[in-house]
């Protein structure tokens, strides 16, 4: 896009910061605007499976319920508790939501369409999603709040196990893929299994990572079934109890961002990305970013089912899946993948 | 022109924010400066090409130790007034200790104008190959030359890991914690009855 800006006559530095301010924005657009519709989707889905029609009313089907919810929100006035830490009980959603949008940085959305293709890019992944817990951390103190505190603290340790797993199934990927950088791992995966199936979910020694993969992203995200964050029989409303208005919603935005982002980290890692699932001439046709998103949409759709369906974890439940099984397990592929490649692809 | 106004972003915040960290009244305050200025430094290795320090910066000591680091700060009971009674009482040692590093630092300046030292290139490893990337040049580096000092410190982890379970794990009587495996074998039946009571009658447990 840079050598587009510098056609129109623009200097190099001035053309390239047109062009990374542009491809920022056909990021950032279109995924607010699909956070609102996912949004939309996810009390659909959990609607229909509790046998209830869901939102139904604002614009046709209820379309457009979420940019309703928006407009509320917006109009409702911020409250600060007194006994708050001002500055940092602001600056707490800012944290989440902007984490939130960072990480697409360097998510392929075709070949070549990628706002930051860097050799590091799963580790920016893995740190950018570490920086999540910030948001969280600093609301449930700032907050001076019990419940709040308390919510922060589960949310820590939670994130905190889970990212141990998500690290060691992100090194099987990237050993298979041999390399950090998402575009490669994507390429790397195109006729992965007898030629003809693109992604490596279709190979028996990382068919069980993904899994984990799946179960571990419902919990960095503090998703249901493992919404302890936020468990409103325990908790009140979590780290969001004292937040209100435009605060609460970049939470909300945030939140959903993120689990987009991992089912957009599914789909990249272990279905293809951009590739159609089978490596063949006529699928091509297709863009490719449609199939990143039909992936994305599908990966949504056993999110916000297994929300409607799967009771919640106890929080001792949690803490047993995350160290005592995926742990050890995860790190049992890292040594079975890592031997597997020694012996065919690189000799003993 | 962007690159030297990043270096100059990052360098700024990157200070400032360390020096918050020691002026800032409250501890947890303290802390998240911290973060700040961690977060700073690995865009300063950015722009010199060290994407994976970088990286590792971010995830290792953002990630994860600046997020115990912040846990125990905020569980602490912080008694203000007690922090500030001994400022006086330390003012010389730390002056010391500034000294001590602003010479070192200046020294290790002053030495590397004068032509510093070239370490490393004696055995030629230290010039890498201008194709590889670093996590490529990391690796082969550190899985070659450097392996037995690498097992030698994972295994010094490790060590200090079991050590740390060890002094720290008790074992206690009279707690009442949860069996999974017996929690996973309960069967319905095993818990339930499914009665038909006449009504009137009730039901005899």
């Amino acid at each position: 896009m840079t050598s587009f800006f510098q056609g129109l006559g623009l200097s190099y530095e001035m053309a390239w910061g047109v062009a990374t301010v542009c491809g920022i924005l056909l990021i950032a657009f279109p995924l607010m605007l699909g956070v609102a519709m996912i949004i939309y989707a996810d009390r659909k889905i959990w609607a229909a499976m509790a046998l209830r029609k869901g939102p139904n009313v604002v614009g046709p089907l209820g379309l457009l319920q979420s940019f309703a919810d928006g407009l509320k929100v917006f109009l409702q006035e911020t409250i600060i508790p007194s006994a708050a830490n001002k500055g940092l009980f602001l600056i707490a959603p800012i944290i989440t939501f902007t984490v939130a949008l960072m990480a697409w940085a360097v998510i392929p959305f075709n070949s070549g369409a990628i706002l930051a293709d860097i050799n590091v890019g799963l580790l920016y992944v893995l740190a950018i999603s570490s920086l999540g817990v910030y948001g969280v951390v600093i609301a449930g103190w700032s907050s001076n709040s019990k419940y709040p505190f308390f919510s922060a603290m589960r949310a820590s340790a939670q994130m905190i196990s889970y990212e141990v797993s998500i690290g060691f199934i992100l090194i099987c990927v990237v050993l298979w893929a041999g390399s950090f950088n998402l575009n490669d791992i994507v390429q790397a995966q195109k006729g992965h299994v007898f030629g003809i199936v693109n992604g490596f979910v279709a190979n028996p020694l990382l068919f069980p990572m993904w899994v984990m993969f799946l179960i571990s992203g419902m919990a960095e995200t503090a998703r249901a079934p493992f919404d302890l964050t936020e468990a409103e029989s325990e908790l009140v409303a979590g780290y969001q109890t004292e937040y209100s208005s435009m605060a609460f919603a970049l939470y909300w935005l945030g939140e959903y961002a993120n689990v987009l982002l991992m089912c957009a980290l599914n789909a990249v890692l272990f279905w293809g990305g951009y590739l159609p699932p089978l490596d063949i001439p006529v699928l091509y046709l297709v863009p490719g970013f449609v199939w990143l998103l039909l992936k994305i949409l599908f990966f949504f759709f056993i999110f916000s089912w297994v929300k409607a369906t799967v009771p919640r974890y106890r929080y001792d439940q949690l803490m047993r899946l995350g160290w005592k099984i995926f742990l050890p397990t995860s790190l049992l592929f890292v040594v079975l993948v890592s031997g597997w490649l020694m012996l065919t692809r690189f000799g003993v | 022109m962007i690159q030297v106004f990043a270096f100059y972003l990052f360098a700024t915040l990157c200070i400032f924010s360390g020096a918050v960290t020691i002026l800032a009244r409250n501890p947890v305050h303290s802390v998240l400066w911290l973060i700040l200025a961690f977060f700073n430094a690995a865009g300063l290795m950015v722009l010199v090409g060290a994407e994976f320090i970088a990286m590792l910066l971010v995830i290792v000591y953002v990630g994860a130790v600046a997020v115990l680091f912040l846990f125990v700060v905020m569980m602490l009971d912080i008694d203000f007034a007690e922090l500030r009674a001994g400022f006086i009482k330390n003012f010389p040692l730390g002056i010391a200790l500034a000294v001590v590093l602003f010479v070192e630092l200046f020294v290790g300046l002053v030495v590397h104008g004068a032509g510093g030292v070239e370490l490393g290139v004696a055995s030629g490893m230290a010039t890498q190959a201008a194709d590889m990337s670093n996590i490529q040049a990391i690796g082969a580096l550190l899985y070659t030359r450097y392996l037995f000092l690498f097992e030698a410190a994972g295994i010094i982890l490790l060590v200090a890991m079991i050590g740390a379970i060890v002094l720290t794990h008790r074992e206690r009587s009279g707690t009442r914690g949860q069996k999974v495996s017996k929690q996973n074998a309960r069967r319905p039946e095993d818990a339930t009855i499914n009665m038909q009571p006449e009504s009137g009658k009730g039901v005899v447990l």
